[in-house]
């Protein structure tokens, strides 16, 4: 059995061309290398002046159009399914940010590892918060941007267990190629008895879900080493050079200017960061919320 | 110098110092401070790559950080693409060989010509900048695509302003040769008596005055939402991603005609020369270069089959992008053919054309299986469309290039580089290609992305290989270069005519004269490759 639905159709055109490509670049070379010989100088020292050939010519026009209608159609055929999600397929929403999936069923539940049941059509429905990124699972042959502003989505089917990768494969800036989780296919009632377990947070600070759940982990590290921007640990007292309306100034960090900071990004940047990369959470997270950021940032010293 | 009193000097000696170089109006000297600007670029492009594959041998990020190595493929396809590839034939062997090979004195604009290579390096000044002014070489990748174009703090501003600089100097070269086609042709040479370099250069440069000026325009789009925030490509401020794109590949698709059409022209002189007959089908491949620039003008889609395109659109690009594949295949039989009953020297600059077949086979054919709907979605965005375009661009276009440079060099410099050298160099650098660029397409199939600075362990063993493989490329670049750069210092003198070709070019003197010819040259009867001592097989 295939991994997902979508296997048989992009293997079979991606195979049956890759076959009449290796069929044609072996026959040509090897005639080619033929003529080098066997018209070599020394082996036919007069040559002929042979302008066209009107029947040989139809014939390598009209079979290389036969040929390249053959592989649109079987391209079309495996790509037409792709384009429609089935109604009962099960819809989940997949936020792809720099540089984090993230996976919402419709109960609420947020993971960053998809779990789907087995032979189940899963209808993701694809949101990008900053720019392009691409859902791209090999295993199951199947790719889609994802892009910011618009509702896109991408189905399928997983018929087979097991673990398969999710990259990003649109470029989307510094961690892209680090932008990666996993899709589970598991039996129907693993999954269920999966969807309605609480994820083992009880004893993890509230604020630190958060930081979790809103990609704030992929830039900011909370052990002091670099990343893409400055680490969480130490934050609140440190003193930093930020840079402001093309100036530099020295600051101490306090709750105000994380707050500032998470609301709007772009008012200043950090000396030796690049700035620019990070978006408001204005509307994503509430004042509680980023207290409770802040009081889980305290603690990491 | 051996001249006769009776002739001119060469265009070497006419004039000696930088300034007559510089401001040369001469279009072969033009041609010359193209080949060393670009050679130049090549140079740093492929310095660049072979940086990248160094850091690929292993994964984990060993030797440079993420945000540089995404900065180097930027700087690496940048550098590629707008100041070694696009330029590479029209503006070198396009400007020296053109006007010799109508028949004629210079191109229809040689001030305008000037004016071309000094926008090319203001434009790579441009890009250079980059480097040193501002947060940094741009990191988007050379295709720019917002919004992250919009939102990164790096120098993306100055980098499209250097794309859109030297966007002008390509249009500028389109332009002249136009109208040198057009107005110049030695008398009695009709369009279907013009060699098929000047056929290749007529398609490319319809392609680069029709389609430049939309990148141009694209270009100053992101600057003005960089700096204005007009709205225009970022969704945040209501802007369409997708609109971007579009733009982009209606020039950049079209683009990568203007880069391969001039290597199928180059193709086409050297085969005819060294299997000493006619080619088959002049018409066939003459017309198959303008049905290849109209055809391509409609298929920019292609790119964009996993953006979110509808069926329909889909499936219209696709059909079209297949139709490419026709004109396409029918140059390759017709190079085959004409092999067919010739009279075969296998020198060097036949070795690089006979290399271009093989390679450009292998890129064409893995552009069917990217042109496919299904397999699209699969390979889009992966290694194989890495390994597929520098199987077009440097299998192809890059081996033309070599084999052109090879094939001229004792028109242009009146001296013969060592054959054995060059043939050994060739022989590296095609084991070299191959083996850095093969591993691409397995790796694309089994689901690499690309501009990837780290990979999974299952991708580890195809990515060493192909690592291998450029050090055994550059080994070869470099063994060729530097026979080069010895045949034009030590090489021994050659005769006007050392390959016995018949396109007016091999008429005149080596290297020629200022005004080209001493004497009118004569045009060759019954068509521009009629090897007056051919059979013939016209029945």
């Amino acid at each position: 059995m295939n991994a997902s639905n979508f296997v048989e159709g992009v293997d079979f055109s991606m195979y049956l061309i890759l076959s009449i490509s290796v069929f044609f670049l072996v026959g040509i070379t090897v005639v080619m290398i033929y003529f080098l010989f066997r018209y070599s100088k020394k082996n036919n020292p007069v040559a002929t002046n042979i302008p066209h050939n009107t029947y040989l010519e139809i014939v390598w026009t009209v079979i290389p159009t036969i040929l390249v209608l053959i592989m649109f159609w079987y391209g079309w055929t495996g790509y037409r399914p792709m384009l429609t999600a089935p109604d009962d397929a099960m819809e989940i929403d997949a936020i792809g940010q720099m540089w984090k999936w993230t996976f919402k069923y419709p109960d609420g539940k947020t993971v960053d590892s998809l779990v789907i049941p087995l032979d189940k059509p899963v209808k993701l429905n694809l949101i990008s918060k900053d720019v392009l990124h691409s859902l791209f699972i090999p295993a199951f042959r199947v790719k889609q941007d994802v892009v910011p502003g618009k509702d896109y989505m991408m189905w399928f089917t997983g018929q087979k267990l097991g673990t398969y990768d999710i990259l990003c494969a649109e470029y989307c800036g510094q961690l892209h190629s680090y932008m990666l989780s996993t899709v589970s296919v598991v039996e129907q009632d693993d999954f269920d008895s999966w969807l309605v377990s609480s994820p083992d947070t009880s004893n993890e600070h509230v604020g630190l879900t958060l930081l979790k759940n809103n990609a704030c982990l992929s830039c900011h590290t909370r052990d002091g080493s670099r990343l893409v921007g400055p680490s969480f640990k130490d934050l609140i007292g440190r003193n930093e050079t930020i840079i402001k309306d093309g100036e530099k100034l020295d600051i101490v960090v306090d709750k105000q200017y994380i707050i500032n900071k998470i609301k709007n990004p772009k008012i200043s940047g950090v000396d030796g960061y690049q700035s620019g990369l990070m978006t408001s959470y204005e509307d994503i997270l509430s004042d509680e919320d980023i207290d409770n950021i802040i009081e889980y940032i305290s603690t990491l010293k | 110098m051996t001249d006769s009193s009776m002739s001119q000097p060469s265009y070497l000696n006419i004039k000696k110092g930088l300034f007559s170089w510089i401001f040369t109006l001469d279009h072969k000297r033009i041609g010359l401070l193209y080949l060393y600007s670009v050679g130049a670029f090549f140079l740093v492009g492929a310095a660049l790559g072979v940086l990248m594959r160094l850091e690929l041998l292993n994964p984990g990020g060993d030797l440079i950080e993420a945000q540089t190595y995404n900065q180097v493929f930027t700087l690496h396809g940048v550098i590629m693409i707008f100041l070694f590839i696009i330029p590479s034939i029209p503006a070198v062997f396009g400007n020296f060989f053109l006007p010799i090979m109508l028949g004629t004195d210079d191109v229809a604009f040689p001030r305008l010509n000037l004016m071309s290579w000094w926008l090319y390096v203001i434009g790579a000044l441009f890009a250079l900048s980059t480097l040193v002014f501002g947060d940094g070489p741009a990191d988007t990748g050379w295709t720019f695509y917002a919004p992250y174009s919009v939102k990164t703090g790096t120098n993306v501003s100055m980098s499209v302003l250097a794309a859109f600089i030297l966007g002008f100097s390509s249009i500028l070269t389109g332009l002249n040769f136009i109208v040198t086609i057009h107005r110049l042709r030695a008398p009695g040479m009709g369009f279907n008596q013009m060699p098929l370099f000047s056929w290749a250069l007529y398609a490319t440069s319809w392609i680069q005055l029709l389609a430049t000026p939309i990148i141009g325009i694209t270009l100053l789009m992101i600057v003005a939402e960089r700096m204005l925030g007009i709205g225009l490509f970022d969704p945040s401020i209501g802007g369409d991603p997708i609109l971007y794109q579009h733009l982009f590949w209606i020039y950049s698709h079209p683009a990568v005609y203007i880069m391969a059409l001039p290597a199928m022209g180059i193709v086409s002189e050297i085969i005819p020369t060294f299997a000493q007959r006619t080619i088959f089908g002049y018409k066939a491949i003459a017309y198959s270069s303008m049905a290849i620039a109209f055809v391509g003008y409609f298929v920019w889609g292609h790119h964009m089959f996993t953006s979110g395109m509808s069926g329909p659109a889909a499936y219209i690009f696709s059909i079209l992008t297949f139709f490419v594949a026709i004109p396409t295949s029918i140059k390759v039989f017709n190079w085959l053919a004409t092999m067919y009953k010739g009279s075969i020297s296998i020198e060097v600059p036949l070795l690089y054309a006979v290399g271009f077949i093989f390679n450009f086979l292998i890129g064409g054919l893995t552009g069917l299986v990217n042109g496919a709907l299904a397999a699209d979605v699969h390979l889009h965005d992966t290694y194989f469309v890495v390994g597929h375009f520098h199987y077009v661009m440097f299998g192809g276009t890059g081996f033309a290039f070599f084999g052109a440079l090879h094939y001229w060099f004792p028109k242009i410099w009146g001296k013969m580089y060592n054959k054995l050298v060059a043939n050994v160099a060739f022989a590296i650098i095609f084991i070299g290609f191959n083996t850095l660029y093969f591993p691409m397409l397995i790796l694309g199939i089994m689901g690499m992305p690309r501009r990837y600075y780290d990979y999974l362990p299952e991708f580890h063993s195809l990515n060493q290989i192909s690592t291998y493989g450029s050090w055994i490329l550059v080994s070869g670049l470099l063994l060729m270069i530097y026979n080069l750069i010895r045949g034009y210092f030590n090489g021994t003198k050659t005769t006007d005519n050392p390959w016995n070709g018949i396109t007016l070019e091999w008429q005149t003197k080596s290297p020629p004269p200022l005004h080209n010819f001493d004497k009118a040259p004569e045009l060759v009867k019954g068509g521009p490759y009629n090897y007056p001592n051919a059979i013939d097989g016209s029945h």
